[in-house]
């Protein structure tokens, strides 16, 4: 089953790039069943035999789009569709409604045809996921929009949204404001939100990666791995030794189990510089537990773990955001890498205390291996959790921007494209009703 | 790839104007080394192929035959239009894209903003759709000229009105040259009062520049490549005031201080005109640094400004950069935005320079920078990766800063002081279509204006609590 993936605006673009970059050397280097398995999901063989990323473009200026097209065509290995873009010349000048009111439906049209054309090429569809930024205008709020209109021609298939959320110290200052709008747009039509955050990104690239000078490729070569680590090809539980099918699927039904709750975050271990792989030895016992710590304290690096956190025993549990670290799971999904996986032990994600009491550790927790080693580590581990590790972000991204539309500073700007002081209400209300889930999950 | 215009209005709209086509010239020549007309160059200049006929530019990715600059140059007398036209630029513009008279406003709003913006109200709005349709996408008008003329101040703000009118969807950001106290031009308070209240209307966003600043910077550097210690060389080619390298040859008076407003506009436009990993369009600079209509006042700050030749600390040089754009020697008006109040700043970086430059300076530089309650992270960054010609990166901070206020007041005071006594009043008043109440309501607005940002200020030393949040039923 193949997946179409659908970049908007700069963010997306850029980090959808450096996505297909590391799936297709990960394919390469690899035997010939997983291999085949990746690229079918990622790409297609063109007539002259060139690998084609399953992939549509969009932006609303042409700049990205040609960087991506030509780095990707350099590259040798693979390359997009000739005809697979849709750019325009003016961006949306970081305004969700510029983007969701005024080019999302003026190019309604040809963004359907061209993402029509990949699901078409695919024998059979696993999802649809679209990728992008929240603080921009193009790929927040014409990425609104499309996943709107996919959801309305593909209401049966699964839409996984990739977000990248700002710096806290913003790139954009109204990036609060493209973010509420965003988020409690796509919390009704998507089926997971699968979240980055920069600042944490920027952080394993120089706390653990020791990058000196970071750049915008260097975190998205970090988003790339990890999101590549969660999509390829892996063993399911009941999927008898071959690899799944539909990774989409299985991530969205194994995480998103509520429609209260459809916030995804991932963490990965280990990360480290490439020069200091061959002096590491890993077990699956040492990674294992660093990696249930990261969850349990939420911390989204291995360095700087709280130990002190544990989990309490029913009775104790409280009810608030500021109570104990401890950060309660919904659904947890751990995706292991490498030699010796059908030995590693995972008993300690499995315990009821780490998830709401409404949902058995059976259905709260998925495992997927896969002998086959991923980027360069000998052996590795992603978890992606459905769980309160964005409840704090969340919050201060909404609590940010309604101070500011309590002063109605920019708010001018929206109007003038047709969202109203009342759009900008439901959508604070509908995000304080997540914030208020995620906090009372226990 | 987006277009701009440039409408230059004035003696000093024309000569920074000027300037600023030697440079952009100069940077784009130095950048492109292929000869092709390509999507930077687009943006404000045409390719023209003389030997067509139909005088329409030609697409992108030819080779460069003719350029010509995508600007209208206005001035209601002719000594410095002529004299462009004899000058290095003048196969840049052609006749089409000219508009003068011969006797100039004489200093008077009112003549340039009435008698000459209705006599050539047809023939502007001609010359600007003109300029219009030669672009695909036109993004920005540029407006280029002084508050203390006549013409730049008074028919410059009424182009503005009629670029409203016209191009409503077109972005108007002006550079508005402000008169020092001891201007030679006396009535230049009441021009440049009559035309704040233009701009205060018409206008998206405005950059205002004090001639006293430019005047300081020029000496300084000056000062500065006498002066130099041993050792410390001081680069004479750097863009800043110099305009060697360009078209032109000799320099004139103003040239230095108008080279520094002409990169202003280039670095402004940078990040519109080259590939950088986080572009800035010109439609983002309004979005993110006009938090309430009026307020768009924007105030610039350049560095490097007086370079030093010496590389040899690259990282404390570009984080000097970055503390330089926020000091009172390195703003284009005189004013201290560090003891002010920020609402909003925009980073326009150019070079080699990578997020994390821009975030350890960010953090290094928010604790001694206060900004309004409800933006406490109110930065806007850019990242163009071509930089300067001569340079190995370069710093635009753009100050939405209630340190305008004083500047404001300032020019309000000579305002009145002139008012009280009515003096050369009737010059003004015996044009047609000019009436007093023109100045009392120019004045209100300005003092509505201030009184705006002296709110804003009132909430400095406050602690503002967040607002309370929307309660959710549970
Ligand atoms: N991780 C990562 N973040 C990026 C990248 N490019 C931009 N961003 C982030 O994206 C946000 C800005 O949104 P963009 O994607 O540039 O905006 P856009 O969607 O193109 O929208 P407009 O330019 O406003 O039309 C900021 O929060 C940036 O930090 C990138 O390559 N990687
Ligand atoms: N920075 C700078 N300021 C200038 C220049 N030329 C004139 N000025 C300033 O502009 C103001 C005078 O306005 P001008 O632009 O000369 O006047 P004008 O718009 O041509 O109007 P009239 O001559 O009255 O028709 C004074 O404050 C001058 O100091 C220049 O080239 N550069
Ligand atoms: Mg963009
Ligand atoms: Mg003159």
């Amino acid at each position: 089953m193949s997946v179409v993936t659908v970049q908007l605006g700069q963010c997306g673009n850029q980090v959808g790039h450096q996505l297909f970059d590391v799936i297709c050397s990960d394919a390469h280097e690899a035997q010939r069943i997983y291999s085949c398995s990746s690229c079918e999901r990622f790409f297609y063989r063109s007539r002259q035999g060139e690998l084609v990323a399953r992939a549509v473009m969009i932006d609303m200026e042409a700049k990205v789009i040609n960087q991506s097209l030509t780095k990707a065509a350099k590259s040798g290995r693979w390359k997009y569709g000739d005809t697979s873009y849709f750019s325009q010349k003016q961006g949306s000048g970081n305004n969700w409604a510029n983007g969701y009111c005024v080019h999302g439906p003026r190019h309604r049209e040809v963004v359907e045809e061209l993402v029509r054309r990949e699901v078409e090429r695919c024998d059979r569809l696993a999802g649809l996921m679209a990728m992008m930024s929240v603080a921009g205008g193009t790929g927040s709020g014409v990425g609104t929009y499309v996943t709107q209109c996919l959801r309305d021609i593909y209401p049966k298939s699964f839409i996984l949204n990739h977000l990248t959320w700002p710096y806290g110290t913003g790139e954009v200052i109204v990036q609060n404001y493209n973010s509420v709008l965003t988020l409690a747009h796509l919390y009704q039509l998507s089926d997971a939100i699968l979240v980055h955050e920069n600042d944490t990104v920027h952080r394993i690239c120089s706390q653990l990666l020791n990058i000196k000078h970071i750049s915008f490729s260097d975190v998205n070569t970090v988003i790339a791995q990890q999101l590549g680590s969660v999509l390829q090809p892996a063993l399911t539980a009941d999927s008898h030794g071959v690899y799944s099918r539909n990774p989409l699927g299985e991530l969205v039904s194994a995480l998103a189990c509520h429609p209260e709750y459809k916030l995804l975050s991932v963490s990965s271990i280990p990360q480290m510089p490439s020069s200091s792989i061959a002096y590491s030895t890993f077990s699956w016992p040492g990674l294992l537990k660093h990696l249930r710590q990261m969850l349990i304290s939420n911390a989204k690096m291995e360095e700087g773990i709280d130990w002190q956190v544990r989990p309490l025993a029913g009775s104790e549990r409280t009810r608030s955001l500021t109570g104990p670290s401890f950060n309660t799971s919904l659904a947890n999904l751990l995706i292991l890498r490498g030699k010796d996986v059908y030995s590693a032990e995972t008993g300690s994600f499995e315990d009821p205390a780490l998830y709401t009491s409404w949902l058995s550790s059976g259905e709260a927790f998925t495992l997927w291996k896969s002998p086959v080693p991923f980027n360069k580590y000998e052996k590795s581990a992603t978890l992606v959790s459905n769980s309160q590790a964005l409840l704090k972000p969340l919050d201060n991204m909404v609590g940010k921007a309604w101070n500011m539309f309590a002063s109605r500073a920019y708010i001018h700007q929206y109007i003038k494209f047709g969202i109203s002081e009342e759009d900008f209400l439901d959508s604070f209300t509908s995000l304080e009703q997540v914030i208020s889930s995620y906090s009372q999950l226990c | 790839m987006t277009q701009s215009v440039v409408v230059q209005v004035g003696q000093c709209g024309n000569q920074v104007g000027c300037r600023f086509w030697d440079l952009a010239l100069r940077e784009h020549a130095h950048v492109n080394k292929k000869g092709l007309y390509d999507e930077a160059l687009s943006s404000f200049f045409q390719n023209v192929d003389s030997r067509r006929s139909d005088g329409r530019g030609c697409g992108v990715g030819g080779r460069i035959q003719h350029l010509k600059a995508r600007a209208v140059l206005v001035d209601m007398e002719e000594g410095v239009v002529n004299e462009i036209l004899q000058g290095p630029l003048r196969e840049v513009f052609d006749s089409t894209q000219l508009l003068t008279d011969v006797s100039g406003s004489g200093n008077n709003w009112a003549v340039g903003h009435m008698t000459y913006g209705s006599a050539y109200r047809e023939q502007i709005v001609d010359k600007l759709r003109k300029a219009a349709e030669h672009c695909d996408c036109l993004q920005c008008f540029f407006l280029i000229h002084s508050m203390g003329g006549g013409t730049g101040s008074g028919l410059g703000t009424r182009v503005l009105s009629l670029l409203e009118e016209e191009f409503p969807e077109v972005c108007r950001i002006v550079t508005s040259i402000y008169p020092s106290a001891e201007d030679d031009v006396i009535t230049s308070p009441y021009n440049s009062v009559l035309a704040m209240r233009e701009l205060t209307e018409h206008a998206d966003c405005v950059l205002p520049v004090e001639n006293q600043s430019l005047v300081e910077i020029v000496n300084k550097i000056k000062h500065m490549s006498h002066g130099a210690k041993p050792g410390a060389t001081i680069r004479r080619d750097s863009t800043v005031i110099s305009g060697q390298g360009g078209l032109s040859g000799a320099e004139k008076p103003f040239d230095a201080m108008n080279n520094i407003v002409a990169n202003l506009l280039l670095n402004m436009t940078s990040s519109a005109r080259f590939e950088g990993s986080l572009n800035m369009d010109l439609n983002e600079i309004a979005m993110n640094l006009v938090p309430f209509p009026r307020l768009h006042y924007l105030v610039p700050s350049l560095t490097p400004l007086y370079t030093l030749a010496d590389v040899n600390v690259p990282t404390r040089r570009l984080d000097q950069m970055f503390s330089d754009a926020f000091s009172k020697e390195h703003q284009l008006i005189r004013a201290d935005p560090k003891h002010s109040l920020y609402l909003a700043c925009a980073l326009m970086v150019r070079g080699n320079v990578q997020v994390s430059d821009l975030r350890r300076n960010i953090e290094r530089l928010k604790p001694s920078l206060p900004f309004v309650s409800w933006n406490q992270e109110g930065w806007k960054t850019g990242l163009c990766s071509v930089p300067p010609v001569g340079h190995s990166h370069s710093l635009l901070a753009l100050a939405n800063n209630t340190c305008v206020k004083p500047t404001f007041m300032e020019l309000r005071e000579r305002f009145t002081r002139l008012y009280r006594k009515k003096a050369h009043l009737h010059h003004y008043l015996n044009v047609e279509g000019m009436e007093q109440s023109f100045f009392s309501e120019a004045v209100t607005s300005l003092s509505s204006l201030i009184e705006e940002y002296h709110h804003l200020d009132a909430t400095k030393l406050k602690l503002m609590p967040d607002a309370p949040r929307l309660c959710i039923a549970t």
